[in-house]
């Protein structure tokens, strides 16, 4: 530990402005940060400052995020051997070893890709590393068909930090929440590898599945009108098809949980989503008619898809999402309301909450925009009362 | 009418090293000296020369804009040193003390029985006006200004904060008096804060002054949030505010015709040996008031005021100008290994991601270290907990780094001062140095504005 403490004093000045290793120098204070708190103290301002930081908080996401993360890797053995119909033979350990093998290479390439260039662009702005893409470089395996090839998610991480995030300045400037943009840019870049039945069950080496054996999600089912295949149970519990994180909705309890005893994430957008998305169902359901996938039990609508993991880990992003207090809940709400109504109404998009966070996201700062305009007038009509 | 306000929003940092409530004569400072760096936007220019005897009560320098406030010497003896830093701006006019305690003399007079003016010519010539704060922006006041009303608080929240009902309790007379002399002052109120933990304050009893009582965390004792809650400020408006110890400062000048500027302090903090009340006087050398009464002397931090607002001094600084405490804490430079990552059983923090916020009633020892490296605004929500004012700080300190005059107004700048703002700074996870950029606004307004 000393070892280390000094390797990094010592090297310090080698990374200072004008000496020879300028170029290494957001490198060495993001590694020398990880590793230790500096020993810089106040200078001006306030002398004591509190112990939370960047890291801390991201640090808590990431924790947050771990349940959901281990039971996706459970999963994505669970749904190889259901495939093959090895159910019966396969153990517990069988089906996590074969997820992790299967999504480590994917968050390896993800990190590796993502904070690559988030090293470079910190040090051409001569900035510090900003902590943000922890959490960013986590989300973008977990919101990804285990089938992705590693290179697509190379290109999809390196758009979402490029153009998700640093064009607009880098962390704490971005507009959209760039795992979402990594999601979008593949959805929409490459259609036909994203979607259909095959992508969400790794079926590599297997030469037969099993007689009836799909692989499509419940949201795909339910689109073609076949709802009664819904387990409720196993799809809270997530041994359903889909993208590596958001299938578990119990793991994202635990890990909303996490977020809201900490304060870390947004109660208010957690739940004003949650409602929205009730919302919206209960309406479908009461105009569904003959419609199957409208009398889809609204609360079905939270645990099929990535409704829950969208509310917890992606609607509450501080920095894309609402930032007072009143327009987090009119964000929560309409991402809610859109979610379920994409996913419904929409035939060409089987899965509505990454569209209705991105739509929101864009909007957010309208939202937030008119709250503070009536603080201003609340402010205005005061001063117009006391003249 | 005496109205009660209830204030929500706000923390009560639990420090350790509250001031034991034992009074202590500290010995006489040898030397005393005056900070121009005390009052923002302030332009000195010297009254005296070096080697010059001045009374107490004699201008050491004045305002050079308004050269008719001066700022005056708390003790009798000789001028030793004019300080300068940079560009030979003056940093602080030092006094040694003879010991004679020779006063200048000044008019012994009721003041309800004076006017204006006279009150007025009696504290600019005494040098108590630069007590005096304008809100907006917390500059001096102006003696032509008429301020709409004069706000005082009753009490200090901040953290290990002195007790005022403590070090005011011989002084009640006087500030009965300073209030009269403030009724004269303005047209409108003499509006005095308290708190309601404290049932009979020794406050209570004052006349020709409206009582509003307040209750919650700090900065409820912060003038600017009781000014918010009782009168806002609105554009063009003018409201003064001065210290409860300036009040009693008048109240002497009025009742004896001398400037008696002694005061009683709080010495506090986790590293002082025996935290208590210190009596003291204006300016004194810091090194008076702590030298063998504290744990690890020349390595830790040493405060003039409290560990939100308070200036680092060492121990051949001065006290200063508005300070009523001195806090000691321990300095913290030095690494920690992984130290975001631990659980923080012993981590005190605002927010609840360390395990400390499951014992809410202990005190902690907290030292200066930044923890952690400057971001950019990434979380939402964390100011707003900590202001209780209807003013949305984040969107009012993004007005100023984009230099939005417009914004700036309409978002309430003119009603907040550093201090009001300091716990933000406390709590914020992007370690943003709030009352500074705060400060380059408000002197963005005056400049612009006016």
């Amino acid at each position: 530990m000393k070892a280390i403490r000094n390797f990094f004093e010592k090297t310090k000045p080698h990374v200072q402005k004008g000496a020879k290793y300028h170029w290494l120098h957001s490198t060495h204070d993001a590694v020398f940060t990880l590793f230790f708190v500096q020993k810089n103290t106040s200078k001006s301002g306030t002398h004591i400052h509190d112990f939370i930081d960047l890291k801390r908080t991201m640090g808590i996401v990431v924790l947050a995020l771990v349940p959901a993360l281990l039971f996706g890797m459970y999963n994505v053995g669970y749904q190889h051997f259901g495939a093959l119909g090895e159910l019966g033979t396969a153990g517990l350990m069988d089906m996590f070893l074969f997820g992790l093998l299967k999504v480590l290479p994917i968050i390896i390439v993800s990190y590796g890709v993502g904070l690559g260039i988030e090293f470079i662009f910190a040090q051409f702005r001569g900035h510090e590393v900003n902590e943000g893409f922890l959490v960013s470089g986590l989300l973008i395996p977990m919101v990804m068909p285990v089938n992705t090839p590693l290179w697509m998610i190379a290109i999809a991480v390196a758009f979402a930090v490029i153009f998700g995030k640093e064009v607009f300045g880098g962390t704490g400037m971005n507009i959209w929440n760039p795992a979402l943009i990594a999601r979008a840019f593949l959805f929409f870049a490459y259609p036909g590898q994203m979607s259909g039945d095959s992508v969400w069950i790794s079926a590599s080496g297997v030469d037969k599945m099993v007689d009836g054996f799909t692989g499509a999600t419940p949201m795909a089912l339910a689109a073609a009108g076949h709802t009664d295949a819904l387990n409720t149970w196993h799809a809270f519990v997530g041994l359903i098809p889909g993208s590596i994180g958001e299938t578990s909705t119990i793991a994202i309890l635990i890990g909303a949980l996490v977020l809201i005893v900490t304060g870390i994430g947004s109660w208010r957008i957690m739940l004003s989503t949650v409602l929205g998305g009730l919302f919206m169902g209960i309406l479908l359901n009461i105009f569904a008619g003959d419609n199957t996938y409208m009398a889809l039990p609204f609360y079905d609508h939270l645990i099929i898809g990535g409704f829950a993991f969208g509310a917890v880990f992606m609607a509450t992003d501080p920095v894309s999402g609402s930032q007072t207090v009143k327009g987090k809940w009119i964000y929560g709400f309409l991402i809610g309301v859109l979610a379920i109504l994409i996913r419904v109404v929409n035939p060409a998009y089987p899965e509505g909450v990454m569209l209705a966070i991105l739509l929101m996201n864009t909007f957010a700062p309208l939202i937030d925009h008119y709250v503070v305009e009536s603080n201003i007038k609340r402010r205005l009509k005061r001063a117009k009362a006391t003249i | 009418m005496s109205k009660h306000f209830k204030l929500k929003r706000g923390l009560d940092i639990r420090l350790k090293g509250a001031a034991e409530a034992v009074l202590e004569n500290a010995p006489a400072p040898t030397t005393v000296a005056l900070k121009p760096i005390d009052f923002p936007g302030l332009t000195p220019k010297l009254s005296v020369k070096a080697e010059a005897q001045v009374k107490a009560g004699d201008a050491l320098f004045f305002d050079k804009y308004n050269p008719e406030i001066f700022f005056t010497s708390p003790v009798s003896g000789t001028v030793k040193a004019v300080n300068r830093g940079e560009r030979r701006k003056i940093l602080e006019v030092v006094v040694e003390a003879d010991g004679k305690n020779e006063f200048a003399s000044f008019t012994k007079a009721d003041p309800l029985k004076l006017n204006r003016d006279q009150i007025t010519g009696q504290l600019l010539t005494s040098g108590l006006w630069p007590f005096f704060k304008q809100r907006p922006y917390g500059t001096l006041a102006k003696p032509s200004d008429q301020p709409k009303n004069i706000f005082i608080s009753g009490f200090d929240s901040s953290p290990l904060a002195p007790d005022f009902e403590f070090i005011f309790k011989n002084d009640i007379a006087a500030i009965q008096t300073g209030i009269n002399a403030l009724s004269k002052l303005t047209d409108g109120k003499v509006y005095l804060g308290l708190s309601d933990k404290t049932a009979n304050s020794i406050f209570s009893g004052l006349k020709n002054v409206e009582v509003n009582t307040f209750s919650g965390p700090h900065p409820a004792g912060n003038v600017g949030i009781q000014i918010h809650k009782v009168g806002p400020i609105n554009k063009g408006e003018l409201v003064w505010t001065i210290s409860i110890q300036a009040v009693a400062y008048i109240g002497r000048l009025f009742e004896t015709g001398k400037l008696d500027l002694s005061k009683t302090i709080a010495l506090a903090g986790s590293e002082v040996k025996a935290p208590k009340y210190l009596k003291t006087i204006h300016g004194a050398e810091i090194g008076s008031l702590v030298k063998g009464k504290t744990k690890q002397e020349g390595t830790e931090r040493i405060i003039s005021g409290n560990v939100l607002t308070g200036r680092k001094v060492e121990a051949d600084d001065y006290l200063g100008y508005f300070a009523q405490q001195i806090t000691v804490i321990p300095e913290g430079d030095h690494y920690e290994f992984m130290g975001w990552a631990e659980p923080g059983f012993g981590k005190y923090s605002a927010s609840k991601a360390f395990f400390s916020s499951l014992f809410p009633k202990k005190e902690y020892v907290l030292d200066a270290n930044m923890n952690g490296g400057e971001r950019a605004f990434v979380l939402s929500g964390q100011y707003e907990k900590f202001l209780p004012m209807d003013i949305l700080p984040v969107y009012l300190i993004k007005a100023i780094m984009a230099n939005d005059i417009d914004k700036m107004e309409q978002l309430g700048i003119y009603e907040v001062v550093e201090e009001d703002l300091a716990l933000c700074e406390y709590a914020c996870t992007s370690k943003i140095k709030v009352q500074e950029i705060l400060r380059e606004g408000l002197d963005t307004m005056v400049k612009e504005v006016g």
